[in-house]
């Protein structure tokens, strides 16, 4: 309002100078980039949606199984649009944002694929870059998942190089899951007869809890600090069945690139 | 009624008398991990060096560019006071700067031989340079930002006040200035 204007004397300034000081430095604490990133639905966030069906539960059913032996987060997201940056650049914010790998540890690793950008990038986090070297994050790159791009076969590139990645982890249980071969008889304790219709909608009626609950933070990054852990409002500890968070791992910018 | 509106300044986005020195240690714990990424950069240029050099030696003038560069960034002494140290704290990012685009010119000049970019041991040493080229963008966007919020609360009210009734000695903290372009090394495709 105009006729209020010449109220404003110089103590009622400082007043507000003051108060907007102190919400310009929470701001600045609680700092935020224009980042935006898809929720972390699951051990696969196929936020491009170009897997099938069948490739993501077979990828969560190997990423789910390396967790449960050593603890190590690994994710596949295919990211929709890189929004202008770099996927070298977008990728570390993913990974702390959502927090992949356990606090602490920050044994996390993600493989991003940007369908639209044709870019592909291993994410490694801290705790890891000692076995998934930033040499051996190419070589996986350039050996198991380009060639299969160029075909224009995301789900083979994709399944190959997480293959390619627990075995440069050491995990040759889980990463056989998924042999050249493939399926037709492969005896699975995971598979069980019965892991049909009501375990689905079981998954489904966690992931959505979990979707609806996540939902209350806003998927902008927020980190206070280099070293205060994950922006995200994820809990602590992984949990070890269906439902699937980050455990708070931070990331550095280790891995490698590529493109098609 | 200042007095109210600075307690509720303070209340709501200072945390009070510990945030300075909390801030302080992001800073510092910023700055390690740059001079860290730094050194493993450092550390990986004799093996290129010796590297290239087997397959390229009439390229000796970037190959000398890229030692004596080296040089100077790792035998550059860092005094304790170089985050508060504008002379000091220019001159490191200047070496570093001088060294990466040395760097960036030897992995040019690498393209020209077939022979030396199907050599495994470059290959892997490429990658290495390129993740930890990435990884030194990350660790100076880090202080960047953890220098940034230090200063912000050491020059503005109420920080300002706390600093200079408990925390005299606390000064405000150098950046980075030169851009992130002018360090990277070039992307080299094959």
């Amino acid at each position: 309002m105009l006729p209020r204007r010449p109220t404003m004397t110089g103590r009622s300034h400082i007043v507000w100078t003051v108060l907007l000081l102190g919400f310009v430095l929470r701001a600045g604490v609680a700092f935020s980039a224009d980042l935006k990133f898809p929720p972390l639905t699951g051990r696969v966030v196929d936020d491009a949606g170009i897997l099938s069906p069948s490739t993501i539960s077979e990828l969560d059913e190997m990423l789910a199984q390396h967790e449960h032996t050593t603890s190590e987060q690994i994710v596949v997201a295919t990211l929709g649009s890189l929004q202008g940056h770099s996927i070298e650049d977008y990728g570390y914010q993913l990974g702390r944002s959502w927090g992949i790998g356990q606090k602490g540890k920050n044994n996390g690793a993600i493989l991003i694929v940007a369908p639209n950008e044709h870019k592909v990038r291993v994410e490694v986090g801290y705790g890891l870059e000692g076995q998934l070297t930033d040499a051996a994050s190419r070589v996986i790159i350039e050996n198991y998942i380009t060639p299969q791009f160029r075909k224009g076969d995301f789900n083979a590139g994709v399944l190959a190089g997480t293959g390619a990645i627990l075995r440069a982890l050491g995990d040759d249980a889980a990463a056989n899951l998924h042999s050249e071969a493939q399926p037709i008889a492969q005896p699975s304790e995971i598979n069980s007869p019965s892991f049909s219709p009501l375990l689905w909608l079981l998954l489904i009626v966690i992931i959505l809890f979990i979707v609806s609950r996540r939902s209350r933070y806003p998927y902008v990054m927020r980190r206070g600090g280099p070293y205060l852990g994950p922006g995200g409002g994820f809990g602590g500890g992984s949990s070890g069945g269906s439902g699937f968070a980050g455990g708070g791992g931070s990331f550095g910018g280790g891995g490698a690139s590529g493109s098609w | 009624m200042i007095v109210v509106a600075a307690a509720i300044g303070g209340a709501s986005g200072c945390g009070g008398i510990n945030q300075l020195p909390t801030l302080d240690e992001q800073v510092k714990a910023a700055w390690s991990e740059v001079l860290n990424q730094y050194q493993r950069r450092a550390d990986l240029i004799p093996n290129l060096v010796e590297t290239v050099k087997g397959y390229a030696k009439q390229e000796q003038q970037v190959l000398t560019e890229v030692t004596e560069a080296r040089a100077r960034a790792t035998q550059m002494q860092l005094p304790p006071d170089i985050l508060s140290n504008p002379d000091k704290f220019k001159e490191f990012e200047q070496n570093q700067a001088a060294l990466g685009g040395a760097l960036g010119r030897l992995l040019a000049v690498s393209e020209k031989y077939p022979d030396l970019k199907s050599n495994q041991n470059f290959l892997a040493l490429q990658s290495q340079l390129e993740g930890t080229e990435n990884r030194i963008s990350v660790a100076r966007r880090d202080y960047i930002l953890a220098v940034q919020q230090y200063n912000t609360y050491l020059r503005t009210y109420p920080g300002k006040w706390i600093a200079g009734w408990l925390y005299p000695d606390m000064k405000v903290r150098e950046t980075f200035t030169i851009s992130e372009q002018a360090q990277q090394v070039p992307q080299v495709k094959f």
